[in-house]
């Protein structure tokens, strides 16, 4: 796993991937649903990782969550905050939290979906207070 | 089938070397499965299975038995949960030797990321084509944030805090001052770790593991062949192993796999924890400890904070006598896979070899329990039961 900056923008786009990808550089942050059980999940995959139905779809997620847990990596430089950010849609994903003060990141702080540049015209969904 | 009483750990041997530039990966391999036999008394025509993991180069299990001449093998196993795999390995034996498979299987694990990192090869490598990778690598998981992550949040639901994460470096630390091979041996205090400096919150580098080469390996026999063995034989008693993941999102830190591996090790070896003299509970950090003891119903869920201080973790001093080997905080963690080595320290504290300043007295029942991967996200655990021959 990487542990620097610079590999933090290496993104991985595949077939399974890239809607999710093309959403981010659109300024979406898109969550997978189930159109059979009408569950979500998170990370997005083809098959339905509750019922194992293939009717799957993205849609839209609020953008709007809150602080499940977080770490700051301090040895970094600069230190950055991982974290993991219940949506209201009711998943929880790995994040970065930014353009925060870092020492004032709390559990249950509520945060909002940012886009970070990630090179090749993509963008990464990221959070910060909301 | 029950495990229970079917096979015996004849033979076990944990590499000395904690910095290994001058050998390579095999060879490291095959200097374990020599110690092993040897100490079981048998020889390598003997070994007619074989169990290795993802540290083993190749296609494991087939070029290692090519590399160390293992002409007699017909059941191979190279069942890969990170560093839980050797107990699971261990579980697998037992089915095997009990299902008529084999009479004598060999496990061993090498590695040495130390030698990589100074020879500036990669020291881990996680697959591209893993499916959370495009979602979680953006973001700088390393192993230590994720388990931070579990701390942190442990602190928020439960109250634990870093004084009460400390006492568990500070209970191994007591321990391996008398291991004459443990990469750290000076004894620390609380102050001491959380003194130490921050790498990610809440965890401070003495909350974290040794990182050193070398390895271990463990050899199994069936009943019959125990008994012709002239070594201390140990009882396999019980055992199990479970996944642990994300649930498509539903997450959950604060628990890890051992809640389910735990039991079904319990239930087979007829025992309870309060059976429990001694116990190797995998050290990869801190919080892996205290959750895993909180799973495994040592204590209830949310007081490992309270369970774990004033040294109740040190051998003669608290209730529950853990990793006397110095465990990986302070001991050994070969390869980055701590697995190996709890199962290595059970074994010599119910054959009565552990260092007399922390061997249990009449230790007839000991858990070794395995953590692979990441606690509380994505993760397998691995227990087993350990018992003497009366047990």
């Amino acid at each position: 796993m990487s542990t620097d900056q610079e590999s933090k923008i290496n993104l991985v786009v595949n077939s399974e991937s890239k809607p999710y990808w093309e959403g981010a550089a659109k300024g979406q942050l898109l969550i997978r649903t189930c159109n059979t059980c009408g569950k979500v999940h998170h990370y997005p995959r083809t098959i339905c990782p509750h019922c194992f139905s293939d009717d799957t779809a993205f849609v839209e997620a609020s953008g709007n969550g809150v602080i499940y847990s977080y770490s700051v990596t301090r040895q970094a430089k600069p230190p950055y905050v991982i974290a993991y950010v219940t949506l209201d849609e009711g998943v929880t994903m790995l994040t970065n939290i930014v353009d925060c003060e870092i020492d004032k990141i709390h559990i249950g702080q509520k945060v909002r979906v940012k886009f970070s540049e990630a090179g090749d015209g993509y963008a990464l969904p990221v959070f910060t207070s909301a | 089938m029950s495990i229970n009483g079917k096979s015996y750990i004849v033979g076990i041997y944990e590499h000395p070397c904690r910095a290994a530039l001058d050998k390579t990966l095999p060879q490291l391999h095959a200097e374990i499965a020599k110690g092993a036999l040897a100490d079981a008394g048998l020889s390598k025509d003997d070994v007619d299975a074989y169990f290795c993991a993802g540290d083993a180069p190749g296609l494991g299990p087939i070029n290692m038995i090519e590399y160390m001449g293992l002409n007699n093998v017909r059941h191979m196993d190279s069942t890969e949960t990170g560093g839980s795999s050797y107990i699971v390995h261990v579980n697998h034996a037992a089915q095997a030797i009990a299902a008529g498979h084999c009479n004598v299987a060999l496990i061993t694990l090498a590695g040495r990321p130390v030698a990589d990192a100074k020879e500036g090869k990669p020291t881990r490598y996680y697959n591209q084509q893993a499916p959370d990778f495009p979602f979680e690598t953006p973001y700088g998981p390393n192993v230590t944030n994720m388990y931070a992550m579990c701390a942190m949040r442990h602190m928020y639901e439960y109250g634990t805090t870093s004084e009460q994460l400390a006492w568990i470096k500070v209970a191994a630390s007591h321990h391996a001052q008398y291991n004459e091979h443990a990469r750290l041996r000076n004894v620390v205090t609380v102050e001491d770790v959380i003194n130490s400096p921050m790498i990610a919150d809440p965890l401070h580098r003495l909350d974290c593991c040794v990182i050193t080469d070398g390895g271990g390996g463990i050899v199994m026999v069936s009943p019959e062949v125990a008994k012709s063995l002239k070594r201390t034989r140990v009882k396999v008693l019980g055992a199990g192993e479970a996944p642990k993941h994300l649930a498509a999102g539903q997450v959950d830190l604060t628990y890890s796999g051992a809640c389910w591996s735990g039991p079904k090790a319990f239930a087979e070896a007829g025992v309870t924890p309060a059976d429990i003299k001694y116990a190797s509970i995998y050290d990869s950090f801190t919080i892996t400890v205290l959750e895993t003891l909180e799973d495994l119903g040592f204590c209830k869920k949310g007081e490992g904070g309270s369970f774990v201080s004033d040294g109740n973790l040190i051998s003669g001093v608290g209730k529950l006598p853990f990793n006397t080997d110095g465990g990986g905080l302070c001991n050994n963690h070969p390869g980055n896979r701590g697995g190996m080595t709890k199962v290595l320290e059970a074994v010599r504290q119910v054959r009565g070899e552990a260092h007399p300043k922390v061997q249990v007295r009449n230790c007839d029942i000991a858990l070794a329990h395995g953590t692979g991967g990441l606690l509380g996200s994505r993760m397998g655990s691995a227990t087993v039961i350990l018992g003497s021959e009366d047990a």
